[in-house]
Order: C-alpha cells, then structure tokens, then sequence
C-alpha cells in the first residue's frame, strides 16, 4: 500500500481525483495553497486510489497523509 | 628440464599476477553485480585507455593483495590532465592496508603539486581492521587523506564516482569531494552497516533505505547524480568535467555556441497570474545552448535548480526557483544545496546567473524548529561573497527574504535584471493587505463592502510595486523582453568576464552552519 504524503504545510485547495479512480504517473491528484501558491500533488507512479484522506480546506503538515493507494 | 627464469620473465609474472587483480570468484561476483573490474573501469575513463600507473607493486610480496587494492594512475580526461585513485573490490572487498593509503595520499600530492583534478573511482568496504595500526591513526594515515581533501578543495576540482560502498570513514571521501556521482543498485554510503545498526542501536534497516543510491540523491542530499551504471557514470563525468578549469587560477575554457532547445516562448511559458505553476525547466531551456545542461542534485530539495550550462558557449552555473515543486519556496534544504553549488561555481571561477521567482522562505514551526534561518544565512552568505560574475533576473515574483537569496540589488549583482511580468516586494499582495489592513477589514459587515475594500487595497498596493515604478527609482537596472533575454546574458556575461574584487583583508569568514 502505498501513500502520498505532503511535501510541505498548506491547506487543501482543490481535490482532482475520486477514491476507486486510476491514475496514471506525474497525473495532478490535489492541489494545496501554502505561501499563497498552488501546489500540485502528483502521483509518483501508477495505481488506484484507495482513500483521500484530506478534504478542502483542511491544514495538512510536511509528512501528513494525502492519498492512499491500492 | 628447468629453465632458469629471466629477469624479464620474473617482471612479467608479478605484472600478469597485478593486472588479474583478486581471486577469480570476485571477479564472477562483480559481473553479476553489473560492475567492471578496476582496470576496465579505468581503460573506460582515460582518453584512448592509456595511463600511467604509480605504486603497482605495492605490497607485491604478499602475494594476494594486488597493487594493494587501489589504482592509482595519472593520465587524459577529455584532453585534461587528471589524478585518478580507483579502489579494487576484487582484493579485500577494495579495503584500506597502510599501502593502500600512502597510495592514495601520493596521488593526491601529485595532483596537488600538477595542479590537475583529482577523481575518487570509490568502490571499498572501509579500512582493513587487521591492519589498523598501519593505517588509521598516524600521520599518513587515513585522516591524511581527508585533511588533504580539504586542503585541496577549491584549488582543484574534486570528483568522486560511487561504484560501490564507501563505509565509515571512508564515506567521508564523497562528502569532502565537489560532486558525487553515484550508481543505483550498487553505491551506497554509510558510517555504521546495517548489521551493526541491528547490533548497536537495534535498528532493522535494509542497505538501500539506509544508505542507497536512491536514498542520497534524493532525501540526505549527499549524492549529486544517480545514475543506472557505472558507463553512465563515466559519461556523466566527463560532461561534468568539461565545466571546469584544471585549478582554480585558470578560467573555463568556452565551447562553441549552439541555439537553444526549439520550444515555447518565455511569454507563453510564464503564467500570468503569480500564484500559478510553471515548468523553470522549460523556460533555462530557451536561455541555454541545447542539449548543454548538467543538472545538479536534481532530486533533492526540487524547489530549487542548479545546473551547469552553456549561453553562447560560455559556461555558467544557474540557480533558479522552480515553481512546480512546493511553489518555489525555500526550505532549509534548498538553502544548502544552492549554497554548495553557488561556492562550487565561485571556486572555479564559473559566473553565476539567478532567476527568481519566489515566495519566500517557508513558514511554520516544522521548518523554524529545523533552523530555517541559519540554513537560509548559508545560501545568503555564499551567494554575498560569490566573487564571480553574478546576473540576477526576476522571472515573475521575489518577496522577501526570497529577494534576497535570488542576488537582489544589495549583494552586488553586476546587473539586476526584469522580465516584465517581476513584481518585487516584500510580501505579496494578498498576504500585504491582510497584514496591514485586517482589522479593518473584520470591522466591514456587508460582505459585498469587504470585497470591495480588500479589491480597491490589493489594487493601490499592485501599483505600489509596479516594475516601472522600481526601474524609475533605479532599484532595477534593466526590464528585458522575455524573447531578448538570452541575447542580453551572453552579451552581459561576456562584458563582465574581466570581473576582479579584491578580497577584504581577513582571515575567513565565520561560516554560518
């Protein structure tokens, strides 16, 4: 199982993938706003997405779980 | 019938026994750990595979300890002269005898004394613990050839290739070297094993997690390039070494120029809006000749480039915020990667070119507990005393401190230059109209008075910052179309190729760490 954690502290901006949904590697999964930029999240390899596990507008910290993989 | 053996014949079996290196299930082993044999390795790098070779028969008469375990040879690298060691892992898994290290040292002191680069082939497990005595604590023992890495740093270039472990102390050979090119699958770097780990401290840990390849170039940052075997390893150094001077009192040498990548515009490169990501790869793309950058740590700290490159042939180091990894904000591990780079660069003469577009530095008590701003001070304080030619562009945003890491107008840039889309300040403009005027802005009850007032603020405060503003009042010096700026740093970085500071009598700076 593998997980995507936040590289930095920011706030959920925006959610691009559904939990069930195939992604493909580099593909933009979330989006955060920290230091009042956008920040992509992508998906450093291929898989389906189990659980999202932060919602918009949540603060997340460095190391903060994201997206969980099959 | 015995015959007598001659002189030559008595040469020629120490040699065969020399050149065949370590017992032959050794060798067996490297080949299916897709590693060359030392002397392989070597006919790879030197031009046309010929050296010449110093201490060959140390230790000749122990019979199973070849050359001691480390070549150590002179010869031609891309038509530079260098000093090379190369560690044998067929002999005593390429571990350190007293032999060993006065080989090592020997060829440092003649690259020292030819003033030549000197490049570490790294492939041992670390000093030969039967041999101590001889070995680790006295004067010309190993320490010697730490301190003697040290001494040179800066007068030559110093370049370790990671084909294999380099343990313990010996892990410290990489750190003290200017790149590290690593291996994956088979560099590793380490003070304790894994199985010593699990000994001492109970820590179940594999060799790649701990140690890897992987792991070093992009978490602890102390590998430089990862790469997937030892002839790109080879190749990669040679692109690496063709940056470079022989020693710090000669100047790069240029090559000849080549138009840059085919591709988009900067204008349709760069968005418009400030907050949104872009690609800085694809925009040093179109400042450089094609096909000529060396990224540097390219997997570590993200947020920030450092590369070696060619404008118009001539070489510069470039340091740019890239805004598709965490918004081009600085962390303390940014910092210290730009930092080494930039003190990499200014030692061998290499001008440097910034483009920022920056927020900051990063904010919060995960990064402030992690000493953000004494690792912000290290980048500060190499790029203040970069002596080197030093070209500052503000791609689109640099706010605060940011401005100041990216070689704003108060370190001395030889010219600070804008793109049109800059906006240079010390916040931006959301986060200023917030700070200044929040209070205000709670005490407005209609919601659609509120909008209005922070649209009206946000706006005073654009204008405020307007680049024409800052170019009026001579902050800038220069505003560029995007479609000219490559023209202007190749004209720009050859006009200021005479650059001389003298430096300040003193002994050294006190470096912040």
């Amino acid at each position: 199982m593998k997980q995507i954690q936040s590289t930095m502290a920011g706030t959920v901006f925006n959610i691009v993938v559904q939990a069930g949904e195939e992604v493909s590697a580099g593909q933009t999964i979330m989006v955060l706003e920290s230091m009042k930029m956008e920040i992509p999240v992508e998906a450093e390899t291929a898989g389906k997405v189990a659980t999202i596990d932060a919602q918009i507008g949540d603060f997340v910290n460095e190391g903060d779980v994201l997206v969980t993989f099959e | 019938m015995t015959v007598k053996m001659t002189y030559n014949d008595r040469l020629e079996e120490k040699l065969a026994g020399i050149f065949a290196g370590g017992h032959a299930k050794y060798h067996e082993k490297m080949k299916e750990q897709n590693k060359l044999f030392v002397r392989d390795r070597l006919a790879l790098l030197f031009d046309d595979g010929e050296y010449l070779e110093d201490g060959r028969f140390a230790n000749c008469e122990a019979g199973d300890l070849p050359a001691d375990g480390v070549v150590t040879a002179t010869g031609k690298v891309g038509g530079q002269q260098v000093c090379v060691m190369a560690n044998d892992s067929t002999v005593k898994a390429g571990s350190w005898g007293s032999r060993t290290v006065e080989k090592i040292i020997r060829i440092q002191e003649i690259a020292e004394k030819t003033r030549v680069p000197m490049l570490y082939l790294v492939d041992s497990a670390g000093a030969r613990i039967t041999d101590q005595l001889d070995m680790f604590p006295n004067r010309r023992g190993a320490g010697k050839i730490f301190h003697n890495q040290v001494r040179m740093s800066g007068f030559v270039p110093q370049i370790c290739l990671l084909f294999g472990p380099s343990a313990a102390g010996g892990a410290y050979i990489p750190a003290f070297c200017d790149i590290v090119i690593m291996v994956e699958g088979n560099a590793s770097m380490y003070l304790g094993s894994p199985r010593m780990a699990e000994k001492v401290i109970g820590e179940k840990v594999t060799l790649e997690e701990m140690g890897g390849a992987r792991m070093h170039c992009s978490v602890s940052g102390c590998g430089d390039v990862l790469v997937s075997s030892e002839q790109e390893a080879i190749s990669e150094m040679r692109r690496y070494l063709a940056y470079f001077p022989a020693n710090f009192t000669e100047t790069p040498k240029v090559a000849e120029s080549i138009a840059s990548k085919e591709g988009r515009s900067l204008e349709a490169i760069i968005p418009e809006n400030q907050n949104a990501p872009f690609d800085m790869y694809e925009a040093i793309d179109q400042l450089i000749d094609e096909g000529t950058f060396f990224d540097i740590k390219k997997l570590f700290a993200p947020e920030i480039i450092t590369g070696l490159a060619r404008i118009e042939g001539q070489a510069v180091g470039i340091i740019a915020n890239q805004p598709k990894a965490k918004g081009g904000v600085l962390f303390g591990d940014s910092a210290d990667k730009a930092a080494k780079f930039i003190n990499l660069c200014d030692a061998f003469g290499i001008p440097l070119l910034f483009l920022a577009d920056v927020p900051g530095f990063m904010i919060g008590t995960k990064v402030e507990r992690a000493g953000i701003i004494r690792h912000g001070a290290k980048l500060i304080m190499a790029m203040s005393s970069a002596t080197v030619p030093k070209i500052s562009v503000i791609v689109r945003k640099a706010y605060g401190a940011g401005l100041y890491a990216m070689a704003g107008p108060a370190f001395e840039p030889d010219v600070c230059i804008a793109l049109p889309t800059a906006q240079i300040a010390v916040m931006g403009p959301e986060a200023a109209v917030n700070a200044v005027f929040s209070n205000k802005i709670e005490a407005i009850e209609d919601p659609k008075e509120r909008i209005k007032f922070v649209q009206e603020k946000h706006q005073e405060y654009k204008e405020e910052i307007d680049i024409y503003k800052l170019a009026s009042e001579m902050i800038i010096d220069e505003i560029v179309s995007p479609s000219n700026l490559r023209e202007v740093l190749a004209m720009r970085f050859r006009a200021y190729s005479t650059k001389h500071i003298p430096q300040p009598p003193r002994k050294h700076p006190v470096y912040p760490v």
